[in-house]
């Protein structure tokens, strides 16, 4: 691999696509429209990835995702991640196609940080979500066949000192949200659970346990919504992210949350089983 | 027919060197020292926004000396090297010494074939994950590449700057300590540089991710403040 140098003219910037572009390697995210429509006429499942959350807290964000990926009605993988780090200061969580979304995440993580090495500072982070913006409207044609992908993007924007969401659609379209956005096919039960818990009001801890509930709800109504899988160990990713930077929580910690709900909920069946007379 | 007059090899390469050495004479040094849990790389650059160092890579960074314009662009194509390199193969897959080749073959090729050589020395650094690990490499502007042990020093002054590091002790610093002796070899004894005209970065010897940091002019004036390994 020699050394890129291009005339002044032809520099490609800050731009890591740009760059691939120049040197003619082309984006592994992108599925190329025969491909699509060729998968689309033969009825092919491709795997998927389902339902992420993020919701504001009074100290920043936190994100989560559950980790099961399906193939039509098959469990393909069920520690599937979905909730990246982007940089320092921002996250992102896929939906969707997990094959295009998983490369997607990866060139957006790149993008920053080749950015960041080339110019000496970070971007904003509505640039970054702008960044993102383009990289889901440029994998258009692919959504339209059925490899949809949807992420969801939160940070702490640094220099307004506070958290913040954003949603996007399949052709690219940002959308900038107070208290909380979800994706996937899950989504509509978790933003339920958030809605009603006031989610986007709450400090870091609630935010965080909040998220988990929503999460667990999702598993339990939504069979493609994988939900803590204690026989094996797996369980959500969830990470904060704030002014001290992006954070994930440790598994144990999230494990014991999960107990947490699931002993509640063991408790208040069992309530209910001795009102009505029967033995616990 | 106009015939050029005839100039000895020897004298052409001897020219372009003194042009070259001119130029980087300018400018200010540069040294990296490696020490336990990391190298410290500390340049002597009264601007605040004219960087002399930078990240390329988890473990690499860059060094140059001389015009500024020049080692920028040679900068910029070694981050663009190592992130395709790393989005082709993998990130453990993107190493120093290539890198380092790649400059050097440029800053040789810019050297004979063209009219001006760069007026620039820069230093590829890579930190290991043990101290063995560590690289320094040094390219001068005819693309000569030296691997430097311990230490680097590069600028006009560099072999004042290196009598200093040799004489000095290296072993068990910190990296307060990294930076005492960084700067007591960068300054001399005769003269006295102001921290705000300090730009130190450091390799941190991490396991994995991204190991490149640089210090904030508060965080300079801290370790120098410090009572140091």
């Amino acid at each position: 691999m020699t050394l890129p140098l291009f005339s002044p003219h032809d520099d490609p910037g800050p731009s890591f696509p740009g760059l691939l572009d120049k040197v003619g390697i082309d984006p592994s995210y992108k599925v190329s429209k025969a491909a699509a429509d060729a998968g689309a006429e033969h009825g092919m499942t491709f795997t998927h990835g389902t339902t992420v959350v993020a919701a504001r807290s009074t100290e920043g964000v936190v994100i989560a995702g559950d980790r099961r990926a399906t193939s039509g009605n098959l469990i393909s993988y069920r520690n599937m991640q979905k909730v990246f780090m982007a940089d320092r200061w921002s996250g992102v969580a896929i939906a969707g196609a997990a094959g295009p979304a998983i490369e997607m995440v990866k060139m957006f993580q790149l993008q920053l940080e080749h950015y960041e090495k080339v110019e000496g500072h970070t971007l904003s982070l509505e640039g970054k979500a702008n960044q993102l913006s383009q990289m889901v409207r440029q994998h258009l044609p692919a959504a339209m066949q059925g490899m949809v992908v949807v992420p969801i993007f939160a940070g702490f924007d640094r220099r307004r000192g506070r958290g913040r969401l954003f949603a996007y659609d399949v052709t690219g379209g940002r959308y900038e949200e107070e208290d909380h956005i979800a994706s996937g096919s899950g989504s509509l039960h978790a933003k339920t659970v958030i809605k009603l818990g006031r989610g986007g009001s709450l400090g870091t801890e609630d935010t965080v346990n909040l998220l988990i509930r929503a999460l667990f709800t999702a598993a339990d109504d939504d069979s493609a919504t994988g939900g803590p899988d204690s026989m094996r160990g797996i369980y959500p990713i969830v990470a904060t992210i704030t002014a001290d930077g992006y954070q994930a929580l440790e598994e144990d910690d999230i494990a014991a949350r999960f107990a947490t709900i699931i002993d509640e909920y063991t408790e208040a069946n069992n309530q209910d089983r001795i009102a009505n007379g029967e033995a616990v | 027919m106009n015939m050029p007059f005839y100039v000895a090899p020897e004298q052409v390469m001897k020219d372009r060197a003194d042009y070259a050495q001119k130029g980087i004479a300018r400018g200010r040094s540069l040294v990296a020292i490696e020490f336990d849990e990391g190298i410290l790389i500390c340049a002597e650059n009264p601007s605040r926004n004219l960087k002399k160092i930078s990240e390329i890579y988890d473990r690499i960074a860059f060094g140059g000396v001389g015009k500024y314009n020049e080692y920028d662009q040679l900068r910029i194509a070694g981050i663009r090297h190592a992130d395709l390199k790393g989005y082709t193969y993998s990130r453990d897959d993107v190493d120093s010494q290539a890198l380092a080749n790649q400059y050097a073959q440029m800053l040789g090729q810019i050297f004979t074939h063209e009219m001006k050589p760069l007026e620039v020395e820069i230093l590829v650094v890579a930190v290991g994950f043990e101290r063995p690990g560590d690289r320094l490499f040094h390219i001068r502007y005819d693309g000569s590449v030296s691997d430097e042990d311990g230490f680097a020093a590069l600028g006009g002054e560099a072999d004042a700057i290196r009598e200093r590091l040799t004489a000095a002790n290296l072993d068990g610093l910190d990296a307060a300590g990294a930076l005492k002796a960084a700067v007591a070899a960068l300054s001399g004894p005769d003269r006295n540089i102001e921290s705000g005209h300090l730009e130190v970065s450091l390799l941190d010897r991490l396991p994995e991710g991204r190991c490149f940091r640089r210090l904030e002019n508060g965080e300079i004036a801290a370790l120098l403040g410090s009572s140091a390994r």
